[in-house]
């Protein structure tokens, strides 16, 4: 009853009509940047944060920013569907298991009906979660309470196993990605001794370089304005750059500015005729809701795994097994409400235990916390008037989202023909102006472009970046947490891996951090075990490694 | 692609001993410092030092790199099995154009104003990459910088760069005056006529 009443409040607020008018834009926003190719969630919300510093000043409500970006989120959820259809190429990742059936539907003459039928399976998936959330949340984030920072850095070192083991990449890349971004984390001064580390200018090295230019600082670039890396690397920094910079190089390079677009008419009784034939997706529907919402929970594991876990499902489930990829509407609807449901899902450990489930979260929680917000179990408690309004807005934007997909259908279309060479300058300078506006400075843009050519040349070379972005975000947390654990144990580490270790002297077991520690090791160790299980058997060990 | 992979994964293992002789420095003012001390899991009983947890990640990195080096040596990972240059003629071509491009961009900006080289970078793209008709990239590249500006320096107040003294109190002194004179009406109506005129020009191109 209490849910129900704090829901009915959050409603109440998300319907103002700036909350209303933030979640309308965000979702346009969305589905525009869901259904552009190369660009996803995680791209238009990280290129979008700056702006949100504005929206924030301008309505002195946290939660407005936050309501914009969760609709751009929700939105992009939905385009996705429609470049994987109408191009044959996903709009994001969280749609490449929409290309499977999507694109063959629209080369026989039915885009109309896979684009509503992608749209209506998302709305299901994405209301299915959002129930799941409210009943989910509050709970959660009442029994993380009582954790304490062994079980919250277990948690985050839990959240790097699952990229490792769960992530499908080249497992050292991936190693190296999240070891990387934890380390740009440490970048400045160390919060708890005050000194600083790794600013690569101490006074020392100022001194020596002041003497090689004869004293003259306007020889040195960016000499005077931030004493280099002393304020840390700045997280909107990473983000753009590797998602508004070196993903658009990426994508320039892949599709060499060529796409070809299947045409479609779209009428309002074709719409209907569509919206009736959903009931013979109601399985891959039902699927695609509820395996991607838990999916969408497991840190780092998101949407794109959800929807590909979806779709396999569905199809594994099927009577008909073979039609799956040859334009079987449930080979859509299964993965769209996967995504969906993924989506919110994914954010339930981000705003209870203040742990990201995708990168786009992670982006999300960045912005919570320059916004002033602690995300974590205490957020429920001390924070009602901003979590409320949000989950409000979660079901508001899934309403809007649907109409709006559905009734501009056909200008989506004519944005996906303008042409990439329009588009990319575009992107790139909302990059730039968005970097300068969050940090006003230059040398945090000339860092972001630099970022953004480093990360185009490691993705050449399949160096995964999310767990980068995400390990950035949670760096700061994670040191913090492990530093004051080890000083709770004068520097013995069995207080993460053994449920008996006695923290108080009172003798209780402690069993959330050594159960979710183990689980970690296990999930990291896992993908050696099965490449040493493949080789007892005589496989290749090298199909193991990439999987 | 497999030299590149073996260069990138020396150069990062590389990067990686540097930031953990980097991670065991200790403060420019503390003279009587030994190196890597502040490294310790538990220093005088206040826990891990600051230079812990980077040290043992820049480690981290370092044992990642060998084990990609060693990848690469089995050819067990795709890059070093692939036989395809690193980057191909196009996509040298590109990241010269494009990267070049924006490295530009970042110079004008110093010296001719944000909205001044976002138009330049603009014109630059649409009719040297893309090349779109004179007319419509000339009108992107003044209505996008234009919506910028209202957006940026009028509405919300964040001021961007603006280049050298002589263009800011030549050209946006004036600028912002008039246009801070003005009521949000005449500034959303200034957002509709350009966005108009762009969208015309879209369709005239389009035709043609």
């Amino acid at each position: 009853m209490e849910i129900y009443s704090a829901l009915m409040d959050g409603l109440w607020i998300a319907l103002q009509p700036h909350n209303l008018a933030l979640a309308v834009i965000g979702v346009i926003v969305g589905l525009f940047v869901g259904a552009l190719p190369g660009l996803g969630s995680v791209n238009g919300v990280a290129i979008l944060l700056p702006f949100t510093f504005v929206i924030n000043e301008a309505t002195s409500d946290p939660a407005a920013p936050m309501i914009f970006l969760a609709a751009i989120y929700y939105g992009a959820m939905y385009g996705g569907a429609i470049s994987s259809i109408t191009l044959g190429i996903p709009g994001a990742s969280t749609a490449v298991a929409t290309t499977f059936d999507g694109r063959p539907m629209a080369l026989q003459g039915n885009a109309d009906r896979a684009l509503v039928t992608a749209a209506v399976a998302s709305f299901i998936g994405g209301t299915v979660a959002t129930l799941f959330f409210t009943g989910f949340a509050p709970v959660l984030s009442s029994v993380a309470l009582d954790f304490g920072n062994p079980e919250i850095f277990a948690l985050m070192l839990l959240a790097f196993a699952t990229f490792v083991g769960l992530g499908g990449d080249d497992i050292p890349k991936t190693m190296f990605s999240i070891f990387f971004g934890l380390l740009l984390a440490t970048i400045g001064f160390d919060t708890i001794s005050g000194e600083p580390r790794l600013i690569f200018m101490n006074e020392r090295e100022q001194t020596a370089i002041l003497e090689a230019v004869g004293g003259n600082t306007d020889a040195v670039p960016f000499f005077d304005s931030v004493g280099w890396f002393s304020r840390g690397i700045q997280f909107l920094v990473l983000a753009i750059g590797v998602y508004g910079i070196g993903e658009m190089i990426w994508t320039i390079n892949a599709s060499r500015y060529k796409v070809t677009m299947t045409e479609t008419t779209i009428s309002a009784g074709r719409i209907w005729r569509a919206i009736v034939g959903m009931k013979d997706c109601w399985k891959g529907t039902t699927i695609g809701s509820f395996l991607g919402f838990f999916v969408g929970i497991l840190p780092a594991a998101g949407a794109t795994p959800g929807s590909l876990m979806s779709y396999g499902v569905a199809k594994m489930t099927s009577r008909d097994p073979k039609s799956y990829g040859q334009g079987n509407p449930d080979g859509v609807a299964a993965p769209e409400a996967a995504n969906n449901s993924a989506s919110t899902g994914a954010m339930l450990p981000m705003m209870t235990l203040g742990i990201p489930g995708s990168p786009t979260t992670a982006v999300l929680l960045a912005g919570m916390v320059i916004w002033g917000l602690e995300p974590g179990p205490r957020l429920f408690e001390d924070r009602p008037e901003f979590v409320w309004p949000l989950i409000g807005s979660f079901y508001i934007s899934n309403i809007v989202a649907v109409l709006v997909n559905l009734a501009f259908i056909p200008l989506f279309l004519w944005v996906l023909r303008m042409p990439f060479t329009i588009l990319a300058p575009v992107i790139f300078t909302l990059s730039i102006i968005g970097t300068y506006a969050a940090y006003d400075n230059m040398y945090d843009v000339w860092l972001m472009v630099l970022f953004g050519f480093g990360a185009y040349l490691l993705r050449i070379l399949d160096y995964p970046l999310a767990p980068a972005v995400l390990a950035v975000v949670l760096g700061a947390t994670a040191e913090e947490k492990m530093r004051q654990s080890l000083l709770l144990s004068d520097g013995d580490f069995a207080i993460f891996y053994s449920p008996f270790y006695d923290r108080d002297g009172t003798g209780q077991e402690w069993w959330i951090a050594p159960v979710t520690t183990w689980i970690a090791v296990i999930l990291i160790a896992l993908p050696i075990i099965l490449w040493a299980v493949r080789k007892m058997r005589g496989g290749s060990p090298a199909t193991t490694e990439t999987t | 692609m497999r030299r590149a992979e073996f260069v990138t994964a020396f150069i990062l293992a590389f990067l990686s001993l540097y930031l953990m002789w980097k991670s065991g420095e200790g403060p420019s003012w503390d003279t009587e410092y030994v190196h890597w001390s502040n490294t310790g899991v538990n220093i005088d009983g206040s826990g891990p030092g600051k230079g812990f947890f980077p040290f043992y990640l820049a480690l981290g990195m370092l044992v990642s790199c060998v084990w990609i080096i060693v990848n690469a040596i089995r050819r067990t990972s795709p890059p070093s099995q692939s036989d395809e240059p690193f980057m191909d003629s196009y996509a040298k071509k590109m990241l010269l154009l494009v990267g070049g491009g924006l490295i530009g961009f970042l110079i004008l900006i110093d010296l001719i104003s944000m909205y001044a080289a976002i138009a330049v970078f603009m014109l630059y793209y649409m009719l040297i990459l893309g090349r779109h008709p004179l007319l419509l990239s000339l009108v992107t590249s003044f209505v996008v910088p234009f919506w910028l500006y209202l957006f940026f320096d009028i509405v919300m107040t964040k001021v961007q760069p603006k280049g050298l003294r002589v263009i800011e109190t030549a050209f946006y002194n004036p600028l912002g005056n008039f246009f801070r004179d003005q009521s949000l009406l005449v500034i959303v109506l200034c957002f509709a006529v350009s966005g108009a005129a762009l969208a015309f020009t879209a369709r005239a191109a389009a035709r043609q």
